[in-house]
């Protein structure tokens, strides 16, 4: 999904960095605020970057015959809700934009705009709706299923929005913007559907340990619902 | 993995597993199927193949920025990417650890009381 220096034309990359900035800017002050509210999350809130970090590096091919990587950033926005991960996933797309000459700095506006901002909304979306779906299911399958579909909507949505984005840069002659997108995403979106299931089950197996190591965490962070062993469900916060 | 029957909704191991078994298998059917057979240039990354596809829409468009570092070559590009990945695995792991250990630990000082429920902790305090 990265687009890559350059290839979009300035006004495009200028548009995306503007709508993309203020999102950062409130991610970075969310992440700001979680740590000052809950240094213990600290250790959750590295390891949701750094799983983004992970995940982003891995070349995986598909079944189209391309490769492609996965974006990871749908474990974060389940534990911590969408706008950290727009920091988080800023972090990410800088180091490879500056040290791997994979995307820019001039289409980072629009690389954070899809992987950052995007992703993380349209997977914590997808999240709420499976756990209210799955409600009355077990706590650990109705988790499971959440995520998953966390983390396949946040990677599928992500190579979406980088089709658009490329459609509206550059339309194609005969297809207008319409046909572009369908040229586009039918290299990155469906190079993506295997890619996205491939993330869901990774995602899935982290929170697993997550659970079976962090159930704490998990429960403070509101990811795991309470109905523990007797444990009153007060919220009272005690610092 | 330890199979203590505390309470409930502990993620069986063998589950988690079979998890990891099938995300593997996924990742390695289009080689065994040989899905980039037909191609030119088998497995090529997407993101490539869009630029390819810009010059089609677009043959007289020129990158007007160039990335600031390349890698000078193949290797130290892979070597960079293999260095991201550790880093993050890294993270993940010392972070897994961390917990674990302070799980053996038993219920030391916890600070807060789980919020329950849809409550989500850091919101309060500012």
């Amino acid at each position: 999904m990265h687009i890559a220096e350059g290839f979009l034309p300035p006004v495009h990359a200028a548009a995306w960095t503007a709508a993309a900035a203020p999102f950062v800017v409130h991610g970075v002050a969310s992440l700001t605020r979680a740590v000052r509210a809950d240094p213990d999350a600290k250790l959750l809130l590295g390891a949701s970057g750094a799983f983004c970090f992970v995940l982003s590096a891995l070349k995986i091919p598909s079944v189209t015959g391309s490769c492609s990587h996965p974006t990871g950033v749908g474990l974060g926005a389940v534990l911590f809700r969408p706008p950290v991960m727009a920091a988080l996933g800023t972090i990410t797309l800088l180091f490879q934009a500056l040290l791997l000459a994979h995307g820019g700095l001039t289409t980072l506006g629009a690389n954070v705009f899809s992987m950052a901002v995007v992703g993380p909304w349209v997977g914590y979306a997808a999240y709420r709706a499976v756990r209210a779906l799955t409600a009355r299911m077990s706590e650990s399958a109705s988790l499971g299923a959440g995520v998953f579909a966390a983390a396949f909507a946040a990677s599928l949505s992500t190579y979406t929005v980088t089709s658009l984005q490329l459609a509206l840069a550059f339309p194609d002659a005969a297809g207008g913007v319409g046909g572009a997108f369908v040229k586009f995403a039918s290299i990155f979106s469906i190079t993506q559907v295997p890619l996205s299931v491939i993330e869901g089950l990774v995602t899935v197996v982290i929170v697993r340990l997550l659970t079976t190591v962090g159930r704490d965490q998990l429960l403070r962070l509101g990811v795991l619902r309470g109905s523990g062993p007797a444990q009153p469900a007060t919220s009272g916060e005690a610092v | 993995m330890s199979t203590e029957t505390e309470g409930r909704a502990r993620p069986r191991a063998w589950a988690t597993w079979a998890l990891v078994a099938v995300a593997a298998a996924l990742a390695a059917l289009p080689l065994l199927i040989g899905a980039g057979s037909h191609l030119e240039e088998p497995f090529a990354g997407a993101d490539g193949q869009a630029e390819e596809t810009i010059q089609e829409i677009a043959p007289s468009y020129e990158p007007w920025f160039s990335p600031l570092y390349e890698a000078p070559s193949g290797e130290i590009e892979s070597g960079l990417f293999a260095l991201q990945a550790a880093v993050g695995a890294g993270i993940i792991g010392y972070a897994l650890g961390v917990l674990r250990t302070r799980r053996r630990a038993g219920p030391a000082p916890e600070p807060a009381d789980p919020g329950g429920g849809d409550g989500r902790a850091p919101a309060a305090d500012s």
